[in-house]
């Protein structure tokens, strides 16, 4: 009897350390994030994101038993060396699946590559020309510019505020947003009665709002990113404007509130992600309880607050784990699984991915936020 | 165009002018004493913003407490910088410490990274920020705080430059190199001085304009330059003319933005650049036979 047990749990043991060694053939997966340069606030977080990803699923057990690996490279923003370093995840390193770039300007140099190898590419920027027209191989995550202008013109129909003042930063991001919200504008029947822009590095926009406060429109949207949209509340303030202050989606976070400062803040609207406001959120929104553990989790390990950038990096990982587990894990069968994700719930918003869309969201991404006493308030 | 407008542009314009005046002198004291353009002084303003806020926020001071400790370091710097950098060399050409200047005020910046990361972050204001109304036209307390402390520190430099010994010793030093060196003056410690002068300013002009402007590691390369286009409409003086040149910029910056395209508000200040260079590279008021060393 003794024998017999002793016999049994050998067995065991070499069962068990042979379903190990089966399982040791890991997943890779490949990060091309602007880690350092001009676009490290993007690809900082996004780095981080993908790293804590990946450990809590490997501690896990990983996917269908095996483990993840990430593969992750800093281009420093550069689309050339984005390209260099797509070629090595590709060619040396052998990743399945590739999570980045950062920037719209990579993304685009990068398209071409992974088209050629058939490697799926999941990227975390913007543009609306990576997807649209649609790639065989690249998908992205963050919501298009267009989708967080179409919920401010919408919110400011439905307030019959007619004509607005538009004031841009002279980045991509401004210019981009500046050419769209052009576009709605004239599709929605609204009149622009003024298109001024300043420079992402400006510290005065008062001269810009003298002319806007001459204008007489119904509304102001300012579209950038930090500092340029908290400089403008200032000013807005201490020129006495009092027409309605819309701000775009790039400065959804408590920093920009605590940069303009609560008082000057108070009444500019914005859609925001629902990263930036999930404790606004009600409890039985899908995305709340992911929200909340994505912000204590990132809090907990970096000792700072999670981005929307960040979460980019973790709808990529969400997809691109997602289409693992249904459909398995060669580049082919990942690029299948990702294209029919379809109510993926994640940070930046629920999923629907076809082949005709590779962004998969929608309007529901955004919420209308109005700063209240230096916090989000919802607004409907 | 209503006058309450143009009234507003020009107060905004001089306001801001006032901190490109600031900036500017800072450049001139160390091109007068050394005949270099030291291209680090933008960081000094970066650092003095920020290094305000550590007061503030980890070492819990006071404002008023605060902002010397920060100038007080800056200076530090200033010094260290002087000592490690542009005293060293054997060969001082201009040309090469001009190339030294640009690799400190890269390396302080990227240190400056290091230690207070990538974001930007705002200093409270001297005194609130109601805006007080002037004609049609508004601006804040932190403008007038500008405007006040450019007006003394130009006053104290006044001063010093024509009433003190050292003042005077690097007055001569700016005329003749050689010649103050057979005198007696110590050359190479006016040198110091003058950075520790020009750094001095420049942080104090990053404090007063942090709450406005707010601050980031990388505020100081758009700062430097405007400030050193003041510097060469005021013909490099260290005196009334740099802060003209400053005003002028500033105003026109903000006509042009309000009156022609906020699009071509930095053109504006660099086209000013370009035509002062090629059509009256001693300034707007210098004389034309004076030559500066």
């Amino acid at each position: 009897m003794k024998k017999m047990s002793v016999l049994l749990s050998s067995i065991c043991l070499i069962l068990i350390c042979a379903s190990v060694s089966f399982a040791a053939g890991t997943i890779k997966i490949g990060g091309l994030f602007a880690v350092t340069g001009p676009a490290s606030f993007l690809g900082e977080p996004e780095k981080k994101t993908l790293e804590l990803l990946v450990k809590e699923t490997n501690e896990k057990g990983g996917i269908n038993g095996q483990k993840l690996e990430a593969v992750i490279y800093d281009t420093g923003g550069d689309a050339t060396k984005a390209v260099q370093l797509a070629t090595k995840l590709i060619k040396d390193d052998r990743v399945s699946v590739i999570i980045g770039p950062s920037t719209t300007g990579e993304s685009m140099a990068v398209i071409p590559v992974v088209e050629k190898e058939k490697i799926p590419l999941i990227s975390c920027a913007a543009g609306i020309k990576i997807t649209d027209p649609v790639k065989h191989w690249v998908f992205k995550t963050p919501a298009n510019d267009h989708v967080a202008a179409e919920k401010i013109l919408n919110y400011m129909a439905g307030k019959k505020q007619k004509s607005f003042a538009l004031l841009t930063v002279t980045d991509g991001f401004g210019a981009s947003g500046r050419e769209q919200i052009k576009v709605l504008a004239k599709q929605k029947g609204f009149t622009i009665v003024a298109d001024e822009v300043y420079g992402p590095k400006d510290t005065d926009m008062t001269s810009q709002l003298t002319k806007i406060r001459g204008v007489k429109a119904d509304a102001i949207i300012c579209w950038g990113t930090n500092p340029g949209p908290a400089v403008v509340t200032k000013n807005v303030k201490q020129l006495g404007i009092k027409t309605p202050l819309y701000m775009s989606h790039g400065v959804a976070s408590k920093k920009y509130i605590e940069l303009a400062g609560a008082d000057s803040a108070e009444g500019v609207m914005l859609p925001a992600g629902k990263l930036a406001i999930y404790d606004a959120l009600s409890k039985s929104d899908p995305q709340y309880k992911l929200l909340k553990s994505y912000d204590q989790d990132y809090k907990k390990t970096f000792n700072m607050e999670a981005s929307t950038f960040g979460g980019y990096a973790y709808d990529a990982f969400l997809l691109a784990t997602g289409a693992i587990k249904k459909a398995g894990s060669t580049p082919e069968q990942i690029r299948n699984g990702i294209e029919q994700t379809s109510k993926l719930v994640s940070i930046s918003g629920i999923f629907s991915m076809s082949s005709k869309d590779h962004n998969g969201l929608d309007l529901s991404a955004f919420e209308m936020v109005k700063v209240v006493k230096g916090d989000w308030v919802m607004i409907k | 165009m209503q006058f309450d407008q143009i009234l507003q542009y020009t107060l905004s314009g001089l306001s801001t002018g006032a901190i490109y005046a600031l900036i500017g002198i800072g450049f001139s004291i160390i091109y007068n004493a050394t005949g270099i353009i030291n291209f680090a002084q933008g960081e000094f303003v970066m650092l003095g913003g920020l290094l305000t806020l550590s007061c503030l926020d980890l070492l819990k001071l006071p404002l008023w407490a605060a902002i010397p400790c920060a100038v007080a370091v800056s200076t530090v710097v200033g010094i260290l910088f002087e000592r490690l950098a542009i005293r060293p060399l054997r060969h001082p050409t201009p040309i090469n410490l001009v190339i030294i200047t640009i690799g400190g005020s890269i390396l302080i910046r990227g240190l400056a990274m290091l230690v207070w990361g990538k974001d930007t972050h705002t200093i409270p204001a001297f005194s609130g920020d109601a805006p007080i109304a002037i004609g049609g036209a508004t601006i804040l307390p932190q403008h007038i705080w500008i405007l006040a402390i450019t007006l003394i520190i130009i006053m104290v430099n006044k001063v010093y430059f024509y009433h003190t010994i050292s003042g005077k010793a690097m007055r001569a030093c700016s005329y003749n190199r050689r010649a103050a060196g057979l005198v007696g003056i110590d050359v190479k410690r006016m040198v110091l001085f003058s950075f520790i002068i020009s750094s001095a300013m420049g942080s104090i002009a990053g404090i007063i304009v942090a709450p406005l402007t707010m601050t980031a590691y990388d505020v100081g390369v758009m700062l430097g330059l405007k400030g050193f286009c003041a510097a060469i409409i005021g013909g490099m003086s260290s005196g009334i003319s740099t802060v003209i040149g400053g005003l002028i910029l500033g105003v026109l910056e903000s006509l042009g933005a309000g009156l022609i395209s906020s699009g071509y508000k930095d053109a504006i200040a660099f086209i000013i650049l370009l035509l002062i260079l090629f059509i009256r590279p001693q300034g707007l008021f210098g004389k034309a036979d004076s030559e500066r060393v």
